[in-house]
């Protein structure tokens, strides 16, 4: 992202908490992209080979995998923030 | 009693229950009206959003789209809940601490300008409106085969239910009718999806009964058994999609951010007390959409392998109730090919386009369809997708209660959703177009009755399209993802992540990715469909997915323009500073 060169500035908790959360979001949006694209999708007939119960593997992360990971990221970043907010005292 | 009466007991029941809350619940001022006065408790919103998120589509017709479509239909799945993930974690939270009503009103307030603001408002309308008419196939499917009443009274009657709630206690009277409409929905959606595992599985969970073993003592499991009975009729393999990969790639990414960018899913994080909760709200709306959504392929995948079973080499003398029933309503059709009175059910169509009945009866009694046969398929049967979970505690023989109870869930879901954008429609006609652009000086009670006023009006047009629905409806919903992903979506998206980002740019970014995605949609689906095959589609991407090249396309001309004009002003830079950070209001602007 474009960030400005003006005079204009941020304290410097909030600038490290941006600069965490960004971290964080860069992370767990790279995972939501492996498991759905990747597994889901690119990569999906390779793991249509290998068998989870009666799902193919490839099959289970398009139509289940995906979302069961979907949940444990939101809940992940709402944990996380949370204690990012506290430790930059910028809770709500 | 009969399937009937308890059909009437249990949607009375249910429309008594929203039309008590709504009078419960009434909106007193505009904030309540907007965003139900902002104090809306995380898990209740989670589960508004939930029921404001699935249509009638969602309930209806997505099992049937899975079960025809197989590992095709995994773009919806993942491409419908992806994106709480994007709203999550990159527009929700922020859009609640910048505080305000509706989505323009962010747009408008972040890139300082009425033009923006009306450029969002013309995108929002556009949006909304294609959506209501999509779900209004649904709303008058359920009503005319459940209700047993022509198509018009049926929609009159959902619009009278919707108008006394929406207009009467707008955001406020939405959000609670819509946990009831969740809870209707859900539990109507779960009951025969436990009866139908259990009895293909033994196994009552859904989830787990997909991938377990048919109990027909063949030891194969559910998706081995589809493969193997469908490549006998000449379909192609369950697991295998014939979708190619750069598409189902793109639609998946178009429904996401189609997702995150529609409006009366965004709304509904303005209700929450902090940004924090819209946060976790999110989270909590994805919990209650994937309880519907990790069953739906469950649902579709037993019901193809429960219609196979019923209807295949069956003679039409002994064809269940149910086929004949939605005979009756034009969604089934067979057509004796052979006259051996036995229905064949292959891949291929039976016949050309939808079925048209003449009078009278065939040899076996069946409805006589004057449609051209297909020569070059042995298929005898026509079957409407939608009918799949309506059709599913009949098909799997299930008590009338649990059809009465499917029939309350699918008008809840239809109604829900239609409320939500109802809503979206009406506010941001009262407020970004009335009180913020050319009538400043109106008073609070003037913009309540304004918006009660849209509301109604929003209502009608909605009503007008679901009795005389127009022929592109169905070939329009790829509209409003499509749209909302390369208009909406990155307006707000650089509005928090990019300090830079000025009031030229995303206007500039919004026109083009609007129009390029509106003018590749409509010269495939309405201006030229004999011209809409894979050969023809720029980069291989088909019009359903085709909104992700019209947001790149907007990420790039915003930017482009934005490094050339100049820089918004430093209140602006101190706006989205504020934003970005939970605390108060008061505390990130005293630096």
């Amino acid at each position: 992202m474009t960030e400005d060169t003006d005079t204009h500035e941020t304290s410097e908790a909030e600038g490290a908490y941006w600069r965490d959360n960004i971290r964080l979001l860069v992370t767990l949006m790279a995972i939501w992209f492996a498991c759905s694209f990747g597994a889901g999708i690119l990569f999906r007939e390779w793991l249509d080979q290998f068998m989870l119960g009666g799902y193919p593997l490839g099959f289970w992360f398009a139509q289940q995998g995906s979302i069961y990971i979907f949940i444990a990221l939101i809940v992940f970043y709402v944990v996380r923030m949370k204690t990012l907010e506290r430790k930059y005292d910028l809770d709500d | 009693m009969d399937t009937q009466t308890l059909i009437y007991i249990f949607v009375g029941l249910s429309f008594a229950l929203y039309i008590g809350i709504a009078i419960w619940s009434r909106a007193g001022s505009t904030k309540e009206f907007y965003v139900a006065g902002g104090g809306v408790n995380p898990v209740v919103n989670g589960m508004a959003t939930a029921a404001d998120w699935m249509s009638a589509a969602s309930f209806i017709s997505m099992a049937g789209l899975i079960a025809f479509l197989g590992y095709d239909a995994s773009v919806y799945l993942m491409g419908w809940t992806g994106g709480y993930v994007l709203l999550a974690l990159l527009l929700a939270p922020y859009l609640r601490k910048f505080g305000q009503f509706t989505v323009p009103d962010f747009i408008g307030t972040r890139y300082y300008s009425k033009a923006a603001r009306v450029v969002a408002v013309i995108c929002l309308i556009f949006i909304s409106f294609t959506y209501i008419a999509g779900q209004m196939r649904g709303v008058g499917i359920v009503f005319s085969r459940f209700l047993d009443v022509p198509i018009f009274w049926g929609v009159i009657i959902g619009m009278g239910i919707v108008f006394i709630y929406a207009v009467l206690g707008g955001m406020k009277g939405i959000t609670y009718t819509q946990v009831a409409q969740y809870c209707v929905l859900i539990f109507a959606y779960m009951v025969p999806a436990f009866f139908l595992s259990f009895m293909i599985t033994g196994n009552p969970i859904p989830q787990i009964g997909l991938g377990s073993q048919v109990n027909d003592g063949s030891g194969l499991y559910v998706l081995q058994k589809l493969n193997l009975v469908l490549s006998d009729l000449g379909f192609g393999q369950y697991t295998d999609g014939s979708k190619s990969m750069i598409d189902v790639f793109c639609i998946t990414l178009a429904l996401m951010v189609g997702t995150a960018g529609l409006p009366h899913v965004i709304v509904r994080f303005f209700t929450v007390p902090k940004a924090s909760d819209a946060r976790k709200s999110a989270g909590w709306a994805l919990v209650f959409i994937a309880l519907l959504y990790t069953t739906a392929p469950a649902v579709g995948a037993f019901a193809r392998i429960n219609f196979i079973d019923t209807v295949n080499e069956t003679s039409y003398v002994e064809a269940p109730g149910w086929f004949k029933n939605w005979e009756r309503n034009d969604l089934i059709a067979f057509q004796d090919k052979n006259g051996d009175g036995v229905m064949q059910y292959r891949s291929g169509n039976a016949f050309e386009g939808a079925p048209e009945f003449a009078e009278g009866t065939g040899a076996s009694g069946e409805r006589v369809v004057t449609n051209t046969p297909v020569a070059d398929s042995e298929n005898e049967v026509y079957v409407d997708r939608d009918i799949m979970v309506l059709a599913n505690p009949e098909i799997g023989n299930l008590p009338g209660w649990v059809i009465a109870l499917v029939a309350a869930g699918g008008l809840a879901a239809a109604l829900s959703t239609a409320a939500g954008l109802l809503l979206v429609i009406s506010s941001s006609v009262s407020h970004d177009l009335l009180k913020s652009t050319f009538k400043p000086d109106i008073s609070e009670k003037g913009e309540l009755m304004a918006a009660r006023v849209a509301a109604t009006a929003a209502i009608v047009v909605a009503g007008y399209l679901g009795i005389y629905p127009p022929g592109w409806v169905a070939q329009v919903v790829a509209f409003a993802f499509g749209l909302a992903a390369a208009s909406l979506f990155p307006a707000i998206f650089m509005g928090i992540f990019s300090k830079r980002m000025n009031k030229e740019g995303a206007i500039a970014g919004m026109v083009s990715g609007l129009a390029f995605t509106f003018g590749y949609i409509f010269y495939f689906k309405l201006a030229n469909p004999a011209a809409n095959v894979a050969e023809n589609w720029l980069f291989g991407v088909s019009p359903e997915g085709i909104g992700v090249v019209g947001m790149v396309l907007n990420f790039a001309v915003a930017i482009a323009v934005s490094k050339v004009t100049a820089s918004p002003p430093v209140e602006i830079k101190k706006l989205v500073d504020s934003i970005r950070v939970p605390r108060g209001a008061g505390d990130a602007h005293a630096h």
